[in-house]
């Protein structure tokens, strides 16, 4: 937004109080960051490695309090790889370009529905039957990048008339896309089974055992701690990482700058020459692939699609989970998906915490009003988020970054 | 200034006054029970749903069968068993709270009894939300199969869960016995499990169609249906039975939690058709059938189980009056209402009694012995009793074999 | 761009068919029909843009205002004696006036005091600490949230279960529709004449009262330039507090308009597509702009009914969504464009 922003604290209090981006960074957390941002990049992956690992096993290793109870902890952590995807993407649109997108969700359904009219027996499109041309077994996998060349050209497809439009103005347009595709796939009863969904979409046949004879990323491969929703978790973390690769390295990018210049300011981006319209729509695209793969993967673990799940309020809520972790931010933004995920589950059918015994059930039915408070708690103490991004020198300035602000600690202390 | 202001105000409550008084010049007839001036409570419309006639496939009506005496879930009071539980799967928060929760309580009835008739034989039920959502069913459904003391599963509740979590439960060897998932998809899908504890679509939908057409001499009927899958199905096997009678162009589809049905109000009141049928639920029936009165149609209102709920009475009031729900349930006897009011604090509901019989079913497995899952599963294959709904024998892919229908009356 | 809206219309014929013989028909009820819903949208639609243009802000949980003031004055007239009946209340003209007056200013008390506190609430702590207008947004969908479970899950267990709960009301019926007169080939009811003249007279109201007051002066100077506003006397947080006072009271008054027509619609969920349609018709009229979401209100209810009619009731929605995004890509600040205080880019 180019104008004087109209929410800015006026001159009299801020005299006072400094402003949470003026106070000085002296944290645990920033002594944190300021180590990490300080390795060289192969020890960050050495260092984080092992990390990841530990992220990966947690619904292996059951750990008490943090495993719930009423619902499946690999089931869960499976819903969270997949709105960690989604964090990511919308991350690269809100986060990264400054982009408002009320209505990425439609993403998500486009990925979700690609994969599933392909490969589901009840689609009039579907491609795994005798005359198709993908195999039953392999037909997930395949799907999956047809799934994200989609969604990649209907974010294309939505972004290209959008993108003209500034703020708050893109955000109740994407809304109403986001909506307009829930109400196509209700409606294109033919293409999409309508409000029936469609049933038995395909997953990776792998791992066939005589326990399992679908597969470990079927359904009913549900026994035990190792069961089809840790698989998938697994799946969806080796996505991740792909992605953050990607992600990552355009961020440090010409593009990557070009977005931040964006979203600071528009007006003076295009004056110091970015072409700002090509770059938000190569956010859009990014972004709208992201969460087509994420839907993709959505399709393939629940193995059935239909469209009451693709509504405004978990756009909203995908919204809500990058806030809440520091848009900008990409680890920040996982933390959030976790949390938006997670929470709800956690009272669920718990009969104590800590000793102490709860009516877990009971607390869980309140889940949405304590989530409400807690998102307005939050983002009063916390506007920037959990992990808030900090604005640093890009591409060549790492080093000289690093010694400016060890240089401003010591300054501090 | 401000006595400006002042003056402007009441300016604008004395228009607004007007406005209310022009307004309520036309209100003279309105309402029929007609009461002082003072505000008291105008005696409410007394209407319920009464049971009519049954019919069967053909819907030709059928003698309503000697009423067998259906199967207590009490038994002989002499069963033992230990440690032994019984899940129940559906959406008990959320929009569609409310379908779920009437068939949890209906279970609860029947629990109720046979704890308190078997004091060696304990049974717990336990109940899982899905709030109706596909995803959260299958984080659920890994619990239910990994409670090693449930042996079998009353539901879920809609068909597109019942879809995402049915192969969990099939390799778990899981009793999967749905007191409300229509679609009639799922008895394909190849699940030994599955059964299926109402008639599905197919049949009702026929059966109504053709006593519409052939009972009651329809010639034209306005078929609007909800997106539900339960909506959708319905009014596909309803058009289908109609065949000539069913007419497009006043057929409509809203969708669940629409309130405001002005348009469709529109498109039937100038169709000039016989009756309409609704495909749907309650939740929203009851502003259609009202709004459908309010506009002037005064055509009969046909609709089935899903709107065969005291709340579609309650909420539409007197404009529910002479409506036509089937329902290939049958009439909850009354000493069950009064029962499953006491254990729930409401009145049962669409689906309550299925949750009772369907629980009396797996009890009186459970007190015949069958320790297991398995044990569980061919009990129910080889069951054949009558409940309070109707009997109950399944087919071999989990059909109900005997499926009649009844029909009821809102007066 | 019409060539191909015509190739698209000619591709969708199949799939979703129009019936223009069917619009021809009940053009005019439709039409009648559309206002008077329309006349909710705008009055709701109001509540987005006063917000919009003083602070710059989606009030995302004004949806939710509304809704709580269905349920106020629902519980007014609970007050007042009435009960849930299947059939409507017969009073005579005089009384039914009196109650539905009470009725509506209870609303509108409830609405109003609700928005105040929601600003108080959820969005003061934010203005204090010059947060960005994405944290206002998640705010609001807290807020929203908070408000909708209390209904939900809080209310019913403060009341004995006689106010909300998952289930709607039962239906207060103090005006049953009755047809007044014939406009062309629309009947027009009783009801649709005391929503379409309360909407006009809270509107033009309303229009004077930001127009020609002294507070209303005192809006539009926030928000055209918040800090000279401040310079020159206008306490600018006392005007915020007015502009969502106003915001809630017109969409209490909204409330008890919509529970007229639709009895059946007070429940803890029902506020928050019509929010959405009624943030659109702000939009499309040109946020900010406080004739802009009047306009916009009334055209989007009355191109939904005709939509609707046209392609399939199960179109609705989209017409509605299609129509924003047509009108914001050849006029990107909307019809009438942003000016409460004045124009941006």
């Amino acid at each position: 937004m180019s104008e004087t922003p109209v929410t800015s604290t006026p001159p009299a209090e801020s005299s006072k109080k400094p402003g949470v981006a003026d106070r000085p960074h002296g944290g645990v957390g920033d002594a944190m960051r300021l180590w990490w941002d300080a390795l060289p990049r192969p020890t960050q992956w050495v260092v984080g490695f092992p990390l990841i690992i530990f992220i990966a096993l947690l619904p292996i290793l059951n750990l008490p309090v943090l495993t719930t109870v009423g619902t499946n902890f690999g089931a869960v952590m499976a819903q969270f790889g997949m709105y960690a995807l989604i964090a990511i993407g919308l991350n690269v649109v809100v986060g990264q370009a400054g982009l408002l997108d009320l209505g990425y969700i439609g993403f998500y359904a486009v990925g979700a529905y690609t994969v599933a009219i392909l490969t589901s027996p009840s689609s009039p499109w579907n491609q795994t039957g005798d005359e198709g041309w993908l195999s039953r077994d392999w037909a997930w996998l395949a799907a999956l990048p047809v799934a994200v060349a989609i969604t990649a050209i209907s974010g294309l497809i939505i972004g290209s008339p959008t993108l003209r439009l500034r703020g708050d103005y893109l955000a109740i347009v994407t809304l109403g896309f986001g909506e307009i595709v829930r109400l196509l796939a209700d409606n294109l009863d033919e293409v999409t089974g309508g409000g029936r969904g469609l049933s038995q979409v395909a997953y990776p046949r792998v791992g066939i055992s005589e326990e399992n004879t679908n597969g470990i990323f079927s359904a009913g491969a549900s026994s035990g701690t190792l069961n089809s929703g840790v698989w998938w978790y697994w799946l969806s973390i080796v996505l991740i990482l792909i992605t953050l690769v990607f992600v990552g390295n355009l961020e440090r990018s010409r593009v990557g700058r070009s977005w931040v210049a964006i979203r600071e300011d528009e007006d003076a981006a295009e004056i110091m020459g970015v072409p700002t319209f090509r770059f938000k729509l190569w956010a859009f695209v990014i972004g709208a692939s992201i969460g087509g793969m994420s839907g993709a993967l959505y399709a393939g673990q629940v193995q059935f699609v239909n469209p009451t799940n693709f509504n405004v309020i978990n756009s909203v809520l995908f919204l809500c989970a990058v806030v809440l972790g520091g848009q900008g931010n990409k680890l920040g933004v996982i933390l959030g998906a976790f949390l938006i995920v997670y929470l709800p589950n956690f009272f669920l059918g718990r009969t104590e915490l800590f000793g102490i015994p709860i009516n877990g059930t009971e607390i869980a039915e309140f889940r949405y009003l304590f989530f409400g408070v807690a998102l307005m708690v939050l983002m009063v103490f916390r506007p920037q988020g959990l992990i808030p991004v900090r604005q640093k020198l890009l591409t060549y300035g790492r080093e000289l970054y690093v010694t400016a602000r060890r240089t401003a600690r010591k300054d501090a202390a | 200034m401000r006595s400006q202001t002042r003056r402007r105000s009441s300016a604008l409550a004395l228009a607004l006054a007007t406005t209310l008084v022009v307004a309520g010049c036309s209100q003279k007839e309105a309402g029929d029970t007609g009461d002082d001036a003072t505000g008291s409570t105008s005696a409410a419309a007394d209407l319920s749903i009464v049971p009519a006639v049954q019919i069967d496939v053909t819907g030709a009506e059928v003698e309503a069968g000697e009423a067998m005496e259906p199967a207590d879930p009490a038994g002989d009071g002499s069963a033992t068993c230990a440690g032994v539980s019984i899940a129940m799967a559906g959406a008990l928060t959320g929009p569609n709270a409310a379908l779920g929760q009437n068939i949890l309580y209906g279970a609860q009835v029947a629990l109720e009894k046979h704890n308190e008739a078997n004091a060696g034989c304990q049974v717990e039920l336990k109940s899982f939300d899905t709030e109706g959502d596909p995803q959260k069913a299958t984080q659920v459904a890994p619990q239910i199969v990994g409670d090693a003391s449930v042996l079998g599963l009353l539901g879920p509740a809609f068909s597109g869960e019942t879809n995402a979590t049915g192969s969990i439960f099939n390799q778990a060897g899981l009793l999967t016995l749905t007191a409300s998932a229509t679609n009639p998809d799922l008895t394909s899908n190849g699940w030994g499990t599955f059964y299926r504890g109402l008639a599905n679509d197919a049949i009702q939908g026929p059966a109504v169609a053709k006593y519409l057409v052939d009972t009651l001499g329809y010639e034209k009927v306005c078929v609007v249906a909800d997106n539900s899958d339960y909506g959708i199905g319905l009014a596909e096997q309803i058009n289908e039975g109609l065949g000539d009678a069913a007419d497009s162009s006043c057929a409509a589809e809203v969708k669940t939690g629409d309130k405001d049905f002005a348009a469709t109000v529109q498109i039937i009141n100038g169709a000039d058709a016989d009756a309409v049928f609704y495909a749907g639920y309650y939740a929203e029936a009851a502003p259609f059938v009202q709004q459908l009165r309010d506009g002037g149609v005064e055509i009969p209102f046909v609709s089935a189980d899903g709107v065969n709920d005291p709340q579609f009475v309650s909420q539409a009031g007197s404009a529910a009056e002479g409506a036509v729900l089937s329902c290939p349930c049958g009439p909850a006897p009354e000493e069950f209402a009064a029962e499953y009011e006491a254990s729930a604090g409401q009145a049962p509901g669409v689906y309550s009694t299925e949750g009772y019989d369907l629980m009396t079913i797996m009890l009186l497995g459970i007190d015949s012995g069958v320790t297991d899952r398995a044990g569980l599963v061919e009990f129910v294959k080889s069951y054949e009793g009558s409940g309070l709904a109707r009997s109950y024998k399944w087919d071999e892919v989990g059909e109900l074999e005997s499926a009649l229908i009844w029909m009821y009356n809102v007066e | 761009m019409s060539g191909g809206l015509i190739h698209a219309m000619v591709v969708a014929e199949p799939l979703i068919g129009f019936d223009i013989a069917a619009l021809a028909r009940n053009f005019w009820a439709l039409t009648v029909d559309g206002l008077t819903y329309g006349a909710v949208y705008a009055l709701v639609a109001v509540g987005y843009t006063l917000v919009y243009g003083v602070l710059r802000l989606i009030n995302f949980a004004h949806s939710e205002v509304f809704m709580i003031g269905m349920f106020g004055q629902y519980a007014v007239l609970m007050l007042l004696g009435f009960g849930p009946s299947g059939n409507a209340y017969d009073l005579g003209i005089a009384m039914t006036v009196v109650y539905l007056v009470i009725a509506l200013v209870g609303g509108m008390a409830i609405s109003g005091g609700v928005a105040v506190g929601l600003e108080r609430v959820a969005y003061r702590p934010l203005r204090k600490r010059g947060a960005q207008p994405l944290v206002f947004l998640i705010t609001a969908i807290g807020a929203s949230f908070v408000l909708q479970e209390f209904v939900h899950f809080v209310l019913p267990r403060l009341t004995g279960d006689t106010l909300g709960g998952v289930n709607a009301q039962q239906p207060i019926r103090l005006v049953v529709p009755e047809t007044q007169f014939t406009l062309f080939t629309a009947n027009v009811t009783n009801v649709t004449i005391i929503i379409i003249v309360s909407a006009l007279v809270l509107a033009l109201a309303t229009d004077m009262f930001i127009n020609r007051t002294k507070f209303g002066r005192g809006i539009r100077a926030v928000a055209q330039d918040p800090v000279t506003a401040t310079l020159m006397g206008v306490s600018r947080e006392r005007i915020i507090v007015l502009t969502f006072l106003i915001g809630g009271l017109l969409a209490g008054a909204a409330a008890l308009l919509y529970s007229l027509r639709v009895p059946n619609g007070i429940i803890y969920s029902g506020g928050f597509i019509l929010g959405i349609k009624a943030f659109c018709a702000a939009v499309l009229g040109g946020i900010g702009n406080l004739r802009g979401a009047l306009l916009g209100g009334l055209l989007l209810g009355v191109m939904e009914n005709y939509g609707q009619v046209l392609f399939g009731t199960e179109w609705r929605d989209v017409v509605a969504f299609v129509l924003l995004i047509l009108v914001l890509m050849v006029r990107p600040t909307g019809i009438l464009g942003e000016s409460l205080g004045r124009s941006r880019a």
